[in-house]
């Protein structure tokens, strides 16, 4: 078992394990903290991967400015005191079930999935994902999504002030 | 790494945020079971674009394949700050209005 495989299982087992946290933590506080931990693994999974520039982009984006976000939202209401109320048991089973029911339904679909045999995501080299390269991409060819983007953007803020004023 | 375990990896999360939706009644929590979804999707789509990236390296010692798929994932990272912003707001003005964030209030809507 070399290095990228150490990391890639310890960065996986991580990413989970704060996912599940994120289910199970009562305190939505706790919930927002753990998700900045699966931010982080997945970030980690970025650079194994050899997107630096995605791998920063996730980290100022979701773990910076969404997080923060959700944060401001939840200590605005205070509702890191009061406790959530209680679901019925057998509504949970049946989420829980049906969740686990689509994992064992796809998993066994990749496992059949003869294209997929041999095939390997090319770790640590290749350099698509370096600013440069995406940079001249974002540029030339996606120009125009880049520039509806901020369209978008502009709509969002305009949409978050009007929805979010009094009365 | 076989492209089988990012696929793996990238399942149990995107479940997992499935579960949350399903079980949780606080609609902040809600929300960020999707985000988690979100990025369970983000993560396949950069391990297929390197996947597509050492196969046409084999040919073409500087393609450029794979480009597209890290750009679709930028793009995503732009509509997801959108939608929470969005999204965010609709849930303070629903606390305003109903004093609380469990999701089952928003059943008066259907009125």
């Amino acid at each position: 078992m070399d290095t990228i495989q150490i990391l890639f299982f310890s960065l996986s087992a991580l990413a989970i394990f704060s996912a599940i946290m994120v289910l199970v933590s009562k305190n939505p506080v706790h919930s927002v903290l753990w998700l900045i931990a699966v931010f982080f693994a997945i970030s980690g999974h970025y650079i194994l991967l050899n997107a630096q520039f995605l791998a920063i982009v996730n980290l100022i984006v979701y773990a910076g400015a969404i997080m923060v976000l959700f944060l401001f939202v939840i200590m605005l209401m205070n509702l890191n005191s009061e406790g959530e109320p209680r679901k019925n048991w057998w509504m949970k089973l049946a989420g829980v079930v049906s969740g686990g029911c689509f994992l064992v339904v796809l998993v066994s679909l990749v496992k059949q999935a003869t294209e997929l045999s041999g095939k390997a995501a090319l770790m640590k080299t290749g350099d698509i994902g370096l600013i440069k390269n995406l940079g001249k991409a974002l540029f030339s060819d996606f120009v125009v999504p880049f520039e509806i983007s901020s369209v978008l953007f502009l709509s969002a803020m305009v949409g978050a002030v009007v929805i979010g004023k009094k009365d | 790494m076989p492209i089988q375990y990012y696929i793996y990896f990238s399942l149990a999360l995107f479940s997992i945020g499935i579960i949350g939706v399903l079980t949780r009644r606080n609609a902040i929590i809600v929300f960020m079971c999707i985000e988690l979804m979100l990025n369970a999707v983000n993560l396949l789509l950069v391990a297929f674009s390197k996947m597509h990236h050492g196969a046409a390296l084999l040919n073409n010692a500087n393609a450029t394949t794979g480009v597209e798929g890290q750009l679709f994932v930028f793009f995503i990272m732009v509509v997801a700050a959108a939608e929470v912003s969005v999204g965010l707001a609709i849930i303070v003005m629903m606390y305003r209005n109903t004093h609380s964030v469990d999701i089952n209030f928003l059943n008066r809507l259907k009125n």
